[in-house]
C-alpha cells in the first residue's frame, strides 16, 4: 500500500515509475473514505482539487521533470492555515463559511514544491486546546485507542499521519500543540525555532509565539517538510534572514561526542513512571551511540507555565478581536444595535476555552493589571530564555519527556488547569523561542505511544533532526502502526 | 478674556503621509476610489495576515520630527491600540504608545509680533481607519457600510506640550506645523479633506495654580474652526469655573453650525485601549545613518525662507509671512524673482494679483496657475522698460490668466505697447496744443494744473498706449517755446 510508505520512499517509488501520484492520491483518499470516520482527523476533504494536482504531478515525472521529493506527495494542512478558494474554519464556529481569497505562505511553498493537498485538519478551536475537544465541529480520535484523545491542538494532523491518512502534515506549536500530539500519536512532530518559517496566513492565536511544523512518518521526513516551508518571508516581518541548511545532508552525521543535557526540572512529580522510564532509557540509547550526556539546570521551568498563560491569552484577546460579524465568517441576525450584533456574535461563535482566554487576556492587558500581569509575564519569559542560553553554553541538545503522561481519554479532563499541565514541558520552548523535536520513544505496557522531547539551539534544527536519526535508527520505534483497519 | 484664568492648550495633529501605498500593505492611498476598491486581505484584517512597515512612511516622519527639532528614537515599537468599532478591521490600531518614533521638539511662532516656543512632546506613526456610510443620518439610519480604502493609510500624530496659551497660538501654532508638513512634501495639509486633523485639549486654571479639568474637544476641520471652538469653550468654561460648576472631564464636539461645543461622552467612563507591543513588528531601528542622511536632505523651512525673503528680497515682515505660506507660493515667487531687478516689484504683483486668483496655500493650484513665474516676471519686465504702462498691465495679466500666453505675445498683437517715440507723439502733442489753444493760454498764464489737461488729451489721443513721461517732457518742452 502507497499509505504505507514515507515521503522519501513514495518520491522513490515515483521517480523509478513504480508508482504515480495519481494512484498515491487515490489510494490516501480511499483510506479517508474507509477510516476517517473512525478517527475524525479531517474537517474538509479536497479530493477533486487533490487529483487535479496529482495529475499534474503525473505529468512532471512522465516528462522526467519533477520538482523535488514532495513532488506528487499527498499531505494534509491543519485548518489554521488560509487556503485560497477553500474553507478555513479554524476549528471554529466563528470562522463558518469563510473562504480565504490568498494562500498562507507554506501552503503557497508546499504547492509550488508539487505536494499533493488532500485537505484540512481538525484542531482545537483557534489552536487553544490540547486535545481537539475544543473542535467547534467534533473530536479527532487516537488511531492507537479510539477512545484517547489525539493530543492538541494539531490533533487532526498528528491523528492523519498515525493512520497513514496523509504522508505527512503541517501544524502549528504555540505551547506545544505539535510534540505533544507528535508524542500522544507517535509521530515525528517539529516544532522550529521562532522565525524559522513564515506566519503569514497562519490564523493567529499568540503571535509571539506561533510556529509552523511538521507531523512525520520518519525524521528524514520531517527534514524534507521543513526545508520546504523555512526560510524568510517578506509578508512576515518576524520571519528570520537567516540562510536554511540542507537538513537532509546533514542528518545521518550521529551522535558522537554530542554533548547532551538533562534539565533536573523536567523530572518532577506527576511524570508517569512510563514515561519517565522511556526517557532515561532513550538517554542510555543516546549514551550507547555515543553522545556525551550531563545534567542541567533550566531554574525558572515551573513559572514557564503561569507566564505562558498571561502572555498567551494577552496575544489571543487580541488577535480575536477582529472576528466581530462586521466582515466575514458569522453574523448572528437579530441584533438591536452594534454592541448587540458584537455580542451575540462572539457569544454564539466563540467555544468556551476560547472564551476563557479572551477574557484572561483582556484583564491582563487592563489598565492597573498590565504590570502585575503582562508585564510580570514578559520578565519570567526572559528568565527563562536566559536559563536556555546558560544550559545551551555547555551542550548542545537538551533531551526531556514531551508530555509527563501518554494520550488521555477524551473527557477525562473536564478541569481546564490539568488540561494546561500537560503542556508543561513544551511551554518553555515556545518562550524561549527555541527549537523543539517529539521522536517516537517506545510504548506503555497498553500500548500507547511515548514521545521524547529534543530542544536545540535557535535555528540549530539541523542537530535536533541529527540527533533524533540516530536515536531512531537504533531504535525503530517508529516502524510499529495502530491497527486500525483491522 | 479669561481675566482670572490662565487657558491651558495642547493639540493633537494627524496628518495622513502621502506615501503612495499604506502604512503595513502595498495598497494604493489615492483619495476618492470606489469603495474596497483599494483593499487587500492585510488591511481588511483577514485572518492570518500580518503587518508590512512602510519605509517611506518612517523616512517621512523621521524628516517630519527633525524640522520640528525632535529627537528621533534609535529604538522605538509598535503598539496595539484597542477598541470595537466597524471602520477598524482588526478592532485595534496599529499605533506606538511607550516607544514613539521621535520626542521633545519645539515649534516657533509668532502672534501679534511676539514669538513664542510651543514645545512638541512627540511624534509617532499609525495606521488611519475606514469610513462608514450611513444609509440617512446616522441616528436613524437602518443599514451602515464599510469603506475600508482609507484603512491603513499612513498616519503621522503629533502631540504638542500644553504650552499653548490662546486660540491665536493654537491657530499659529496649527499654521506653522501645516506649512512644515507641506513645504517637507510630507502632508497636502488639507483640513477639509481630513488629511490634516486637529483634536484639542484645554483647561483653565488660576494664573500660577494647578492644572484644571481638561476638556478635549474634536471634529474642527478647518483652522478656523479650531479657534472658534477654542474661543467657545475659553467662554464656557470661564462662566463655569466663575458660577462654582464643576467642570467635567470629557469629549466634546465642534458643532460649526450652532458655533457650540457640544458633550460626547463621558471620560470618567473612558476607554480602556490595553496597549501592548505589537507582536507581528519586531522593534523598528532607526540607523543614525538615515537619521543623518534625512537631516542633510531636509529642504529651507519656512522660518528660514521667510527670514531670506526680507534680506534678499528684502520684503517687509508681512509680505514676507504671506509670500512664503505654502511651498508652492514661495518657489513660485523667487521663480519669478531671481532674474528681476525689482524683486519688491516681483512680490507686489504676487501678493495682490496672482493671490486674486489662485489660494496661497492650495500647492496643486499654484503649480498649474495658467501665469507661469517667468510670464509674470516678463509682465514685469514690460512695466519696468516702459514697454506698457502699470494699468494696462493689469488687462494683460487677466489676459495671461485666461489664456495662458506670455505678456509680449499679448501686447504685441494687440498694440498695447506705451508709445514712447518721441517723433511719433511729437505730431500728436502738436495736435493737442494747436486743438487747445485756450488751455495753452492759461498755461502760460500760470495756471499750472492745466498741463494735466493736456497730458490726458494726448493719452486720449493715443488710446493710452502714450509713455506718460515721454509725454510730459515733451509737451513741457513744446510749451516753454511757444
Amino acid at each position: 500500500m502507497l499509505t504505507d510508505l514515507t515521503i522519501h520512499e513514495l518520491a522513490a517509488r515515483f521517480r523509478r515509475g513504480d508508482a504515480t501520484p495519481t494512484q498515491a492520491a487515490r489510494e490516501y483518499l480511499d483510506r479517508i473514505a474507509a477510516l476517517d470516520s473512525k478517527v475524525k482527523a479531517y474537517l474538509t476533504v479536497t479530493g477533486e482539487a487533490a487529483l487535479a494536482r496529482a495529475a499534474e504531478a503525473d505529468a512532471r515525472f512522465k516528462s522526467g521533470t519533477p520538482r523535488g521529493p514532495l513532488d506528487g506527495v499527498p499531505l494534509g494542512l491543519k485548518d489554521v492555515f488560509c487556503t485560497r478558494g477553500v474553507r478555513t474554519t479554524c476549528g471554529s464556529k466563528i470562522l463558518e463559511g469563510f473562504v480565504p481569497p490568498y494562500d498562507a505562505t507554506v501552503v503557497a511553498r508546499l504547492v509550488r514544491a508539487g505536494a499533493v493537498i488532500l485537505g484540512k485538519l481538525n484542531m482545537d478551536e483557534f489552536a487553544m486546546g490540547s486535545s481537539t475537544e475544543n473542535s467547534a465541529y467534533f473530536t479527532t480520535r487516537n488511531p492507537w485507542d479510539l477512545s484517547r484523545v489525539p493530543g492538541g491542538s494539531s490533533g487532526g494532523s498528528a491523528a492523519a499521519v498515525a493512520a497513514d491518512l496523509a504522508a505527512a502534515t503541517l501544524g502549528t506549536d504555540t505551547g506545544g500543540s505539535i510534540r505533544q500530539p507528535a508524542a500522544f500519536c507517535g509521530n515525528v512532530g517539529l516544532k522550529p525555532t521562532y522565525g524559522r518559517v513564515s506566519r503569514f496566513g497562519l490564523i493567529a492565536f499568540a503571535s509571539s509565539l506561533d510556529q509552523v511544523g511538521p507531523f512525520a512518518k520518519d525524521v528524514l521526513d520531517a527534514a524534507l517538510m521543513l526545508q520546504a516551508v523555512a526560510g524568510h518571508d517578506p509578508m512576515d516581518s518576524t520571519s528570520a534572514a537567516i540562510p536554511v541548511p540542507d537538513y537532509a545532508a546533514e542528518l545521518d552525521g550521529g551522535v558522537r561526542g554530542l554533548r547532551v543535557g538533562i534539565p533536573a526540572e523536567y523530572f518532577i512529580e506527576g511524570l508517569d513512571a512510563e514515561v519517565e522510564a522511556a526517557v532515561r532509557a532513550a538517554v542510555e540509547t543516546l549514551e550507547g551511540l555515543g553522545a556525551k550526556t550531563e545534567s542541567v539546570s533550566l531554574p525558572h521551568t515551573e513559572y514557564g507555565l503561569a507566564a505562558y498563560y498571561l502572555i498567551a491569552p494577552a496575544e489571543c484577546s487580541s488577535n480575536l478581536a477582529r472576528y466581530d460579524g462586521v466582515k466575514y465568517g458569522l453574523r448572528v441576525p437579530g441584533a438591536r444595535d452594534l454592541i448587540d450584533m458584537y455580542s451575540r456574535t462572539r457569544g454564539a461563535g466563540f467555544g468556551t476555552e476560547v472564551k476563557r482566554r479572551v477574557m484572561l487576556g483582556t484583564y491582563a492587558l487592563s489598565a492597573g493589571y498590565y504590570d502585575a500581569y503582562y508585564g510580570k509575564a514578559q520578565k519570567v519569559r526572559t528568565l527563562v530564555q536566559r536559563d536556555f542560553q546558560k544550559a545551551f553554553e555547555r551542550v548542545d541538545v537538551i533531551v526531556a519527556p514531551t508530555t509527563p503522561s501518554v494520550a488521555f481519554k477524551m473527557g477525562e479532563r473536564a478541569d481546564p488547569l490539568s488540561m494546561y499541565l500537560n503542556d508543561v514541558f513544551t511551554i518553555p520552548v515556545n518562550l524561549a523561542g527555541l527549537p523543539g523535536l517529539s521522536v517516537p520513544a517506545g510504548f506503555t505496557k497498553s500500548g500507547l505511544p511515548i514521545g521524547l522531547q529534543v530542544i536545540g539551539k535557535a535555528f540549530d534544527e539541523a542537530t535536533l533532526l541529527r540527533t533524533a536519526k540516530a536515536y531512531e535508527a537504533a531504535t525503530r520505534w517508529h516502524e510499529r502502526k495502530p491497527g486500525l483497519a483491522e | 478674556m479669561s481675566g482670572a484664568y490662565e487657558v491651558v492648550i495642547g493639540l493633537e495633529v494627524h496628518a495622513q503621509l502621502l506615501t503612495r501605498t499604506k502604512m503595513f500593505c502595498g495598497c494604493s492611498t489615492v483619495f476618492g476610489a470606489a469603495p474596497n476598491t483599494q483593499t487587500c486581505p492585510v488591511c481588511q484584517g483577514m485572518p492570518g495576515t500580518l503587518p508590512v512597515i512602510n519605509r517611506r512612511a518612517v523616512e517621512f516622519g523621521i524628516t517630519t520630527a527633525l524640522a520640528i527639532n525632535c529627537t528621533v528614537n534609535a529604538d522605538n515599537r509598535f503598539a496595539r491600540k484597542h477598541y470595537y468599532y466597524p471602520d477598524m478591521p482588526k478592532n485595534y490600531q496599529i499605533s506606538q504608545y511607550e516607544e514613539p518614533l521621535a520626542v521633545h521638539g519645539h515649534l516657533d511662532i509668532e502672534v501679534d509680533g511676539a514669538a513664542r516656543r510651543i514645545g512638541i512632546e512627540r511624534l509617532h506613526l499609525e495606521e488611519d481607519v475606514g469610513k462608514l456610510i450611513h444609509e440617512g443620518s446616522l441616528e436613524t439610519a437602518q443599514s451602515s457600510q464599510v469603506d475600508f480604502n482609507r484603512a491603513g493609510v499612513p498616519l503621522m500624530e503629533i502631540v504638542s506640550k500644553p504650552d499653548i496659551r490662546t486660540s491665536e497660538e493654537a491657530g499659529a501654532y496649527l499654521r506653522g506645523l501645516r506649512a512644515i508638513v507641506v513645504y517637507l512634501g510630507v502632508c497636502d495639509g488639507n483640513m477639509e479633506e481630513g488629511s490634516m486633523r486637529c483634536d484639542a485639549n484645554i483647561s483653565l486654571r488660576l494664573h500660577g495654580g494647578e492644572l484644571g479639568t481638561k476638556v478635549e474637544v474634536k471634529n474642527m476641520n478647518s483652522f478656523r474652526n479650531v479657534q472658534h471652538a477654542l474661543e467657545y469653550e475659553i467662554k464656557r468654561q470661564t462662566r463655569a469655573l466663575e458660577t462654582g460648576e464643576r467642570i467635567v472631564q470629557e469629549t466634546r464636539l465642534w458643532d460649526p453650525d450652532k458655533a457650540q461645543t457640544v458633550s460626547m461622552r463621558s471620560k470618567e467612563f473612558a476607554h480602556d485601549y490595553r496597549y501592548f507591543p505589537e507582536p507581528d513588528l519586531p522593534p523598528l531601528n532607526i540607523e543614525p545613518a538615515l537619521i543623518e542622511r534625512l537631516r542633510e536632505s531636509l529642504p529651507e523651512l519656512p522660518a528660514a525662507r521667510r527670514q531670506r525673503f526680507r534680506e534678499v528680497y528684502v520684503l517687509n515682515a508681512h509680505d514676507a509671512e504671506v509670500a512664503t505660506q505654502s511651498r508652492g507660493l514661495a518657489d513660485y515667487f523667487e521663480e519669478a524673482a531671481k532674474d528681476s531687478s525689482n524683486p519688491k516689484a516681483i512680490a507686489n504683483w504676487v501678493l495682490n494679483e496672482v493671490l486674486r486668483v489662485v489660494p496661497g496655500d492650495d500647492e496643486k493650484a499654484i503649480r498649474s496657475c495658467p501665469v507661469k513665474p517667468a510670464n509674470l516676471a516678463g509682465l514685469v519686465t514690460l512695466i519696468e522698460d516702459g514697454t506698457i504702462s502699470g494699468k494696462i498691465a493689469k488687462d494683460v495679466f487677466e489676459k495671461m490668466y485666461r489664456s495662458g500666453e506670455d505678456a509680449r505675445t499679448i501686447v504685441l498683437r494687440e498694440g498695447l505697447t506705451q508709445v514712447a517715440d518721441a517723433g511719433a507723439l511729437g505730431a500728436v502733442v502738436d495736435g493737442v496744443l494747436a486743438e487747445h489753444a485756450k488751455v495753452v493760454e492759461d498755461y502760460k498764464a500760470g495756471k499750472k494744473a492745466a498741463l494735466g489737461f493736456l497730458v490726458g488729451q494726448v493719452m486720449k489721443a493715443t488710446a493710452g498706449k502714450a509713455s506718460p513721461g515721454v509725454v510730459n517732457s515733451l509737451l513741457a518742452e513744446k510749451l516753454s517755446k511757444l
